[in-house]
C-alpha cells in the first residue's frame, strides 16, 4: 500500500500566504472574522485533540477565558502590554492549571469527563462573575498591546495583531500537525479504539492523556490571549458552558482527521454569528442545532470527511466516542 | 439564629427547585442512559406555557382564582406530551445504542433547537404571571416573611419525589422499569415493552422538568435564556447525588439548596462558585456520585 504524502504542510503555508494578502486588501470587518476564526480554531484544536482520544470536554473554555483573563490583567493591573510576554503568560497559566487538573482528569472517560470538565470551567465562570474587582458579569477592557516596546495606534495595531495572529496560528498548526502524525498523535487515536490494547503494548494511558489535556490546554490559552488582545475586552461568559459547548459544535462539525479540519468549521461559525445577528437573530441557535444533528445523524466524519472522500486509505476517523 | 433558620427555609426552598429539575434528569439517564442537556429547554418551555396558561386563565377572570393552580400542572404535562413525544419519538429512537457522549451531544443539540423554538413561538419580550404567587399571601416565620407559595413549592417537590419513589419501588409496572434498567437486553427476551417504557419514562422526565419550569414561572419574569443556566444546576445535582440515583438526586439537591443559601448569606461573592465546587469536589472523590455504585467497565 502506497502511503500518501501529507501536503499539509505546504497547504498551511499557501493558505498563510494568502491569508496574510488577504488581510491587506480585506475589509476590516472581513479581516477581523478571519482573526476570530484562527483564535477559536485554537480552542477547537484542543478540543479536537481530546475528541481523538474519545474525550469530550464540555469546558474547554475553561482555558480560553484563563488565557483571555491572565492576558487582560497583566495589562490592566500591572501594566503589561507586550503580546509576547501575554502570549507566554496566558500560555503558561493554562498549562500550570492543566498539569495539576490533569491528574484528577485522566481518571475519567465518556460523560464523567464531560461533567468534570464542565464542572470546572463553571467554578472560574462562578469566581469570576462575583469578582467585582474583575468587572463582574461585564468583564473589563484589555489595554491597547504592544510589540517589544514599540506602541502602535489604531489600525497599525489591528494590523500587527492579525499579522501576529495569523504567525501564532501557522506555527501552532504546523507543530500540530508534526505531533499527530508523531507515535504519541496516534496514540490518541488508540486510546479511543481499545484502551486496554494501548496498555499491553507498553504505553500508559494516564500519561498520554494527561500529556494531551495539558496540550489542549496551552493552545486553548494561546487562543484566549489572541481572542483578548483581539477584541479588547474579556468577560466571563468566556468560561460559560456554551461557549465551551460551541467549541465542542465547531469540532464536530469540522471532523478529526486533520489538523486543519477545525479551520473550516471554526471559519463557518464566524460566518454564521455574523450574518445570524443580523439576519435570523431568533433562530442562529436553531441552525447551530440542526447542523449538529445532521452531522451526527450523517456526517459523523465531520466536513473534512468530504473534503477528503478519494483519500480511501486514510485513516477512518468517524465515530467520536467509539 | 435567625439566620441559620433563613439559610434552611431558603436552601429547602431551593432545594426543592433544583430537585424537580433534577428528578426528570436522574429518571431519564437511570432508564435510558442519556444525559438530557434539553431538560434545560423542557424547563424553560414549561415556563412559557404556564405563564401562557395562568394569563389566559386569569384575563377570563370569571373562574374561582384558586382553580388556577391547576394550570401549573397542567402546562408541565401539555410540554411533557407534546415536547416530550416529538424529542423521543422524533429524534433521540433513532440513536438508541450510541455512545451515551453521542447522546449527550445529541440532546445538546436538540437544546439549541428548542431555545430558539420558544422564541419563535413566545416572542423575546418577558411574560409574567404573578397571581397564583400573590394569591396565598405571606407567613411569618420568627421575624422571616415568606410567601407561602414558596412552600407550596416545597411540598410539590416532594410529592413528586415520593411519588415517582413509590411507583418504582411499589408497583408493578415500577419493577418491570427496575429491571430494564439493571438489564435491557434480559427484561425485553422476557417479553417487557422496552420501547414503549423508554417513551414513557422520556415522556414523564420531560413532564417533571416541565413542572419545574412551570412552578417557577410565577416567580421570576420568563424570558430567552431561562433554561441555560438551570440545566448546570440541574447538571450538579444529579452529579453530586450519582446518575441514576432518584435518592441520589434528593440528597444532591439538599445539599446544593443548603451550601448555596448558606454561600448567599455568609459569603455572597461564592453563590455560584460554592455549587460547582461541591460538584467538583464530589466527582473528585466519587466519580460516579455519592449513590451511584461503581459500573464495570466495559472493554
Amino acid at each position: 500500500m502506497k502511503l500518501k504524502k501529507d501536503h499539509t504542510l505546504r497547504t498551511l503555508t499557501i493558505g498563510l500566504v494568502v491569508v496574510l494578502v488577504f488581510g491587506f486588501v480585506a475589509a476590516d470587518w472581513l479581516r477581523f472574522m478571519v482573526q476570530m476564526t484562527m483564535a477559536t480554531f485554537l480552542v477547537v484544536l484542543g478540543v479536537m485533540l481530546q475528541m481523538r482520544a474519545g474525550l469530550v470536554s464540555f469546558g474547554q473554555g475553561l482555558f480560553y477565558c484563563l488565557g483571555a483573563y491572565v492576558a487582560g490583567m497583566a495589562g490592566y493591573f500591572w501594566g503589561v502590554t507586550d503580546v509576547f510576554i501575554l502570549l507566554v503568560a496566558g500560555t503558561a497559566a493554562s498549562v500550570l492549571l492543566a498539569v495539576v487538573l490533569g491528574f484528577l482528569l485522566v481518571r475519567y472517560r465518556e460523560i464523567f469527563y464531560a461533567n468534570f470538565t464542565l464542572a470546572v470551567s463553571m467554578i472560574l465562570y462562578g469566581l469570576l462573575v462575583k469578582a467585582e474587582v474583575l468587572g463582574s458579569t461585564d468583564g473589563f477592557n484589555v489595554p491597547p498591546s504592544t510589540f517589544l516596546g514599540f506602541a502602535p495606534k489604531g489600525d497599525t495595531l489591528n494590523m500587527l495583531i492579525f499579522i501576529l495572529t495569523c504567525l501564532v496560528v501557522y506555527v501552532v498548526a504546523a507543530v500540530m500537525n508534526r505531533y499527530l502524525n508523531s507515535t504519541y498523535g496516534y496514540l490518541g487515536d488508540a486510546i479511543r479504539q481499545n484502551e486496554i490494547r494501548v496498555e499491553y503494548l507498553g504505553a500508559s494511558v494516564r500519561r498520554v492523556l494527561h500529556k494531551i489535556y495539558v496540550i489542549a490546554a496551552a493552545i486553548s490559552g494561546v487562543g484566549g490571549v489572541l481572542t483578548a488582545v483581539a477584541v479588547g475586552h474579556v468577560d466571563p461568559d468566556l468560561a460559560f458552558w456554551t461557549t465551551s459547548g460551541e467549541f465542542v459544535f465547531v469540532a464536530l462539525l469540522s471532523g478529526m482527521a486533520n489538523v486543519m479540519a477545525p479551520l473550516v468549521g471554526a471559519f463557518l461559525l464566524e460566518l454564521l454569528r455574523t450574518y445570524a445577528f443580523e439576519y435570523a437573530p431568533y433562530t442562529w441557535q436553531m441552525i447551530l442545532g440542526v447542523t449538529m444533528l445532521m452531522t451526527i445523524l450523517f456526517l459523523p466524519g465531520g466536513l473534512w470527511s468530504i473534503l477528503s472522500k478519494k483519500q480511501t486509505e486514510k485513516i477512518d476517523d468517524s465515530d467520536p466516542g467509539n | 439564629m435567625t439566620k441559620l433558620l433563613a439559610i434552611l427555609i431558603d436552601g429547602g426552598i431551593y432545594a426543592s427547585w433544583v430537585f424537580l429539575m433534577g428528578l426528570g434528569m436522574t429518571l431519564i439517564y437511570g432508564v435510558m442512559k442519556i444525559l438530557n442537556i434539553a431538560h434545560g429547554s423542557l424547563y424553560a418551555l414549561g415556563a412559557y406555557m404556564s405563564v401562557s396558561l395562568i394569563g389566559f386563565y386569569y384575563a377570563s377572570g370569571t373562574y374561582p382564582p384558586l382553580l388556577g393552580y391547576a394550570m401549573l400542572p397542567l402546562a408541565a404535562v401539555a410540554i411533557g406530551l407534546i415536547a416530550g413525544l416529538l424529542i423521543e419519538r422524533g429524534v433521540l429512537r433513532f440513536m438508541y445504542g450510541s455512545d451515551e457522549v453521542v447522546m449527550l451531544l445529541v440532546t445538546y443539540s436538540i437544546f439549541l433547537i428548542l431555545e430558539d423554538v420558544a422564541k419563535l413561538i413566545w416572542g423575546v419580550d418577558p411574560y409574567f404571571a404573578y397571581q397564583p404567587y400573590g394569591l396565598l399571601g405571606t407567613v411569618e416565620i420568627s421575624e422571616l416573611i415568606y410567601p407561602v407559595y414558596d412552600f407550596l413549592l416545597i411540598a410539590i417537590s416532594l410529592v413528586c419525589g415520593v411519588f415517582t419513589w413509590w411507583a418504582l419501588n411499589r408497583t408493578r409496572v415500577g419493577k418491570l422499569l427496575i429491571a430494564v434498567i439493571h438489564d435491557r437486553e434480559m427484561s425485553m427476551a422476557f417479553g417487557v415493552n422496552v420501547k414503549l417504557f423508554f417513551t414513557v419514562t422520556f415522556v414523564i422526565g420531560a413532564a417533571f422538568g416541565a413542572l419545574g419550569g412551570a412552578v417557577t414561572a410565577p416567580k421570576v419574569s420568563v424570558v430567552p435564556g431561562l433554561g441555560v443556566e438551570v440545566i448546570v444546576l440541574a447538571f450538579a445535582v444529579v452529579v453530586i447525588g450519582g446518575l441514576g440515583s432518584i435518592e441520589g438526586a434528593m440528597i444532591g439537591a439538599a445539599i446544593v439548596g443548603v451550601v448555596r443559601a448558606a454561600a448567599v448569606h455568609l459569603f455572597p461573592e461564592l453563590e455560584l462558585f460554592v455549587i460547582y465546587g461541591v460538584m467538583a469536589l464530589v466527582l473528585a472523590f466519587k466519580p460516579y456520585g455519592l449513590f451511584a455504585g461503581p459500573e464495570v467497565r466495559k472493554i
